[in-house]
C-alpha cells in the first residue's frame, strides 16, 4: 500500500471532491473549504513525488511550504471579502452578489 | 501494522473530505474538514515529512480552519446555517468532476512514473532552512511580502467605514 500510486490516488480524490464541492457549494465559506482540499491534495503530490521520484534533495517539501503559506494568505484574505459581502449584502451566497450584472 | 495504519488515515482522510463537501450544515463541513486536515498530516508523516507534518498541524489546524469557524459564525445565524443547494448544477457539477477522476486516475495508472531509490527517513528541519535560505531565497521574499500584503489588504477590508 506504501507506493507513490496510492497517494497520488488519494490525492486525486480529494482533488476531484474539492472541484465538486468549489462548484455546487453557494455560501463563499464553503467554496473557501473547497479550495483548500484542493490546495492540501496538490501538496500531497509535492511531498509523495519527493519521497518516491529518487531525489535527494528536499524541494517538494519546500514547494509544500510555500503551498501552505499562500492557503493561509488566501484565506486571511478571502474571508474578509466574505465578511465584507455580509455586512454589505447580508449574504453570502456568491450567487447573489450580482448588482453588477448588466 | 503501518499497513493498518495508512488504510485508516486514508480512509478517514476520504470520507471527511466526502463529509465536507455533502453536509449540508457549514459547522459539520468545518469540523469533517479539521479531520481531513489532521489526516493529510498523517499521510505527510508516512511519507517522511516531520516538519511539513507539524506546519500542516500548526498552519492549517490552528490558523486557516479558525479562520474558517470564524467567517462560519460570523455570517449565519446559528439556527439557520443550512445551506441551499440547487439540484441541476449539482447534477453537472457531479458529472464534470467525475470526468476529471476519470481522467486523473487514468493518467496515474497509465503512466510509468520515474520512481528512484527510496527516500531514507531522516530529520528534514535542517535541509528544508538551509533549502530556504539558499536555492529559495527570492521566493521565500517574494512569499513575506505576500503575507505582508495579504495582511494589509484583509485589515483594509475588514475595516469600519468611516463616512
Amino acid at each position: 500500500m506504501d507506493n507513490l500510486t496510492s497517494y497520488l490516488v488519494i490525492s486525486g480524490i480529494l482533488f476531484s471532491l474539492g472541484i465538486f464541492g468549489v462548484m455546487t457549494r453557494r455560501n463563499g465559506v464553503a467554496i473557501l473549504m473547497g479550495i483548500e482540499l484542493i490546495l492540501n491534495s496538490a501538496s500531497l503530490n509535492f511531498v509523495a513525488f519527493n519521497r518516491f521520484g529518487g531525489m535527494h534533495r528536499l524541494d517538494g517539501h519546500v514547494f509544500s511550504i510555500f503551498i501552505i503559506v499562500l492557503a493561509a494568505a488566501e484565506a486571511a484574505v478571502a474571508l474578509a471579502i466574505i465578511i465584507n459581502l455580509f455586512k454589505n449584502l447580508e449574504t453570502v451566497n456568491v450567487d447573489q452578489a450580482d448588482s453588477m450584472k448588466g | 501494522m503501518s499497513e493498518v495504519f495508512f488504510i485508516l488515515i486514508a480512509a478517514i482522510t476520504i470520507a471527511s473530505a466526502i463529509w465536507v463537501v455533502f453536509s449540508s450544515n457549514l459547522i459539520y463541513s468545518a469540523v469533517a474538514l479539521l479531520f481531513t486536515l489532521f489526516g493529510v498530516a498523517g499521510l505527510y508523516v508516512f511519507l517522511y515529512a516531520d516538519f511539513i507534518a507539524a506546519t500542516q498541524v500548526v498552519v492549517y489546524v490552528g490558523g486557516i480552519l479558525v479562520l474558517i469557524i470564524f467567517g462560519v459564525m460570523l455570517t449565519n445565524k446559528i439556527a439557520d446555517n443550512r445551506i441551499s443547494h440547487s439540484s441541476r448544477p449539482r447534477f453537472m457539477a457531479g458529472v464534470i468532476s467525475f470526468f476529471i477522476f476519470v481522467l486523473v486516475m487514468t493518467v496515474i495508472f497509465t503512466t510509468t512514473w520515474h520512481t528512484g531509490e527510496e527516500q531514507i527517513a531522516t530529520a528534514t528541519v535542517n535541509t528544508i532552512g538551509e533549502m530556504i535560505l539558499t536555492t529559495y531565497l527570492l521566493p521565500f521574499e517574494v512569499a513575506s511580502l505576500v503575507l505582508l500584503a495579504a495582511l494589509m489588504g484583509s485589515a483594509l477590508l475588514s475595516r469600519k467605514k468611516h463616512g
